[in-house]
């Protein structure tokens, strides 16, 4: 297990001392394929649980892992081509970055120890922060600055309901550790008030990482100027595993008897999250802020699927799956779009499917399917929370829910097809800016995954999906 | 030795305090400087029969050469080089977010009191000193413009949070605790890189400027 953690942050030193910025690419690449055959290699030989283990390949690991690694190969090859281009740029920091990312978000995914998931978030933090600024631009550097201050402060309110739940298990006979297990089995045992105390803070801090309402105000800044490639990384891998750290710290809470607040929670900022972003997407003419705070509202979606419970839960699982993979479809292409016409707003790009004959159209499926189109796999995932909802008899909830995500398709359908349809006509052309194998393919890979896992979904799967909800009182339907 | 522990305690919320209604950045710094010092003696004072010495000299030794040199040496380089003293308008006023202030202590106090603590021998003032400073640093970030003035109150909400981890030092393994300074410490330096940006870029450390971005 040890190995999938190492195993990039080694590469990242190799691409910190690598001296050719052309060459410098292929390290990512590396570190891509080398983590996604240690993570096959973990899925074909699972690792025997041990007691009091800091690392463990638990459900909720293999379902962020599994996204998380198929999204980074299809990143790294893309960035090969987008690097390539951006010869301009010294890529040292950005490829160095994103694979001690890579590391970093690994050791959430597997780390049993919350004081070690909390360093590891942190150091999450610190690995993106930089890479937004990656255009040394007036409005990239406001991007970083707002990313770094919030994220900090998040993660700081995270570190008092660590200790705070620490403190619970700390009275006499308490479990005295941040290991979940002992947690876990310590429950109902531990102190109640800390334990709340604990829930409310880390769900703000992790809260503001994944960036839940009201808690994500830096979302649209950083992935509006971040490059493609970064935003594709971070909204379809990095919230996952606040999202996976949130879940946690839920399993503590459940076991300590405080289960209905905390759903209550859940369940409320998830309605806020995507409340606002229907508000926020409706006139939206700046893409990138808009797929911004479409992610917003997928990541309420993730929070409203486990604080309803029952089948919602499964139902959240698969759907933080194809939310991380079609939001690399999404950013990628619109990185893409971007470049090509050198702007971001309605204002300026329009007849994008004429101009890239890939990237426009893939923009458009993935807008399609993020939205909840059939057949794609998020119509399903938010049928099944959608569904669960309806099975808990929460039907306000439920209903909430489904006019919201009315609103947000016709809000984002307003803006994608103003990129998408239409003639480029006057728009000025970028040169070396069209489709080419290495930026068009991954994408394209992408969203067949998407397509695939709408019309097919492997038993091993729904398993491994069941199993998830069933570590936070769901199952899967 | 009690009384002692009490006034450190004291000490970090009237700092907390003062912090709030400071316009002047250079005192700023060494105010927190000086805080960060107080905090590096506490684990130090705290020490009991369940701790081990040199864990706490440890944790002291740390935190005095971060808290208290290397990260003020760092914020005092910031302002000289982007030539600024004062933090001229804040979001929120001297005196109003002072008084704020002082309520959060007051409602730290009095939460505190309802709170079971798990561990008897802990001092009684800990609880409070440590939710008031991050209250304090929370208030700081939220209200001010300069960038130097917001990395202040996020280094006082991290003395907050280190005040309240002293209450586990017995429970927590050192990695954690190590975490927690080098964490700081990481922050602290990426943020002054950006800063160091934001000056380069906008000849000036004002927040204000960052404003382009909003719909």
């Amino acid at each position: 297990m040890l190995f999938v953690i190492v195993a990039p942050l080694a590469l990242a030193v190799v691409a910190l001392a690598i001296p050719s910025n052309r060459r410098r690419p292929v390290a990512l690449l590396a570190g891509a394929l080398v983590h996604a055959a240690g993570i096959a290699v973990l899925f074909g030989a699972p690792p025997p649980a041990r007691a009091g283990a800091w690392l463990a390949f638990d459900p909720l690991a293999k379902v962020a892992l599994l996204t998380t690694t198929a999204l980074f190969v299809a990143a790294a090859v893309y960035a090969q081509g987008y690097l390539a281009r951006r010869d301009d740029r010294d890529n040292r920091i950005f490829v160095g970055g994103l694979l001690f990312l890579l590391s970093a978000m690994t050791t959430v995914a597997l780390s049993q120890h919350l004081g070690l998931s909390w360093v590891a978030i942190e150091a999450t933090t610190l690995a993106s922060a930089p890479l937004i600024y990656f255009n040394h631009n007036a409005r990239s550097l406001e991007a970083t600055w707002k990313y770094l201050l919030i994220c900090s402060l998040g993660i700081a309110l995270a570190l008092l309901g660590t200790f705070f739940l620490a403190l619970s298990g700390a009275g006499p006979g308490g479990p005295r550790s941040l290991l979940l297990e002992d947690l876990l089995a310590a429950g109902p045992s531990l102190s109640r008030p800390w334990v709340r105390a604990a829930f409310v803070f880390l769900l703000v801090g992790y809260g503001t990482k994944m960036g839940l309402a009201p808690l994500h105000s830096w979302k649209p800044d950083a992935y509006g100027e971040a490059p493609g490639l970064l935003g594709a990384l971070l909204a379809g891998g990095l919230t996952n595993f606040a999202f996976l750290a949130i879940v946690r710290v839920f399993q503590v809470t459940r076991a300590a008897g405080d289960e209905a607040f905390a759903r209550d929670a859940l369940v409320g900022l998830g309605l806020l999250s995507i409340g606002l972003a229907a508000v926020f997407v409706v006139g939206q003419r700046d893409f990138k802020r808009m797929l911004a705070y479409s992610s917003v509202e997928h990541m309420g979606i993730l929070a409203l699927g486990v604080g309803l419970g029952g089948a919602a839960a499964g139902g959240a699982f698969f759907h933080s799956m194809n939310n991380g993979l079609t939001k690399g479809v999404l950013f990628l292409t619109a990185g893409n779009i971007h470049r090509a016409f050198g702007a971001k707003t309605t204002d300026e790009v329009r007849g994008a499917a004429r101009r890239l004959p890939v990237s426009g159209p893939l923009f458009l499926a993935g807008f399609l399917a993020i939205t909840g189109s059939p057949p794609f796999s998020p119509f399903f995932s938010e049928f099944a929370i959608l569904n669960g909802a309806f099975g808990e008899g929460r039907f306000v909830v439920g209903g909430l829910f489904l006019a919201l995500l009315a609103v947000i398709f016709v809000g984002m359908a307003t803006t994608v097809l103003a990129v998408v349809q239409g003639d480029p006509g006057d728009a000025p052309p970028v040169p070396n800016s069209g489709d080419s194998w290495l930026t068009a393919a991954p994408p394209f890979a992408l969203m067949a995954l998407v397509l695939l896992l709408g019309l097919f979904l492997p038993e091993g799967l729904r398993d491994l999906f069941g199993a998830a909800a069933r570590l936070v009182g769901g199952r899967w339907e | 030795m009690a009384s002692f522990v009490d006034l450190v305690f004291i000490l970090v919320v009237v700092i907390d305090l003062f912090l709030l209604a400071s316009s002047r950045l250079g005192a700023a710094i060494r105010t927190v400087a000086i805080q960060g010092a107080l905090l590096a003696a506490l684990p130090l004072l705290l020490v009991g029969e369940g701790h081990h010495l040199g864990h706490a000299l440890l944790l002291a030794g740390g935190a005095l050469a971060i808290k208290g040199a290397f990260i003020p040496w760092l914020m005092f380089r910031a302002i000289r080089e982007a030539s600024i003293r004062r933090e001229m308008e804040p979001i929120v006023g001297f005196v109003p977010s002072m008084v704020l202030g002082g309520v959060g202590v007051a409602l730290a106090f009095a939460f505190s009191s309802r709170l079971p603590l798990p561990s008897a021998g802990a001092h009684a003032f800990l609880v409070p000193t440590a939710l008031s400073t991050v209250w304090a640093g929370l208030l700081l970030v939220v209200t001010r413009k300069k960038a130097v003035s917001q990395v202040l109150g996020f280094l006082v909400l991290e003395n907050g949070v280190y005040v309240f981890g002293l209450l586990l030092s017995d429970v927590m393994p050192v990695m954690v605790e190590a975490g927690v300074l080098l964490d700081l410490f990481a922050a602290v330096f990426v943020m002054g890189i950006v800063m160091f940006h934001i000056n380069r870029e906008f000849s000036s450390l004002d927040t204000e400027k960052l404003s382009a971005l909003k719909d």
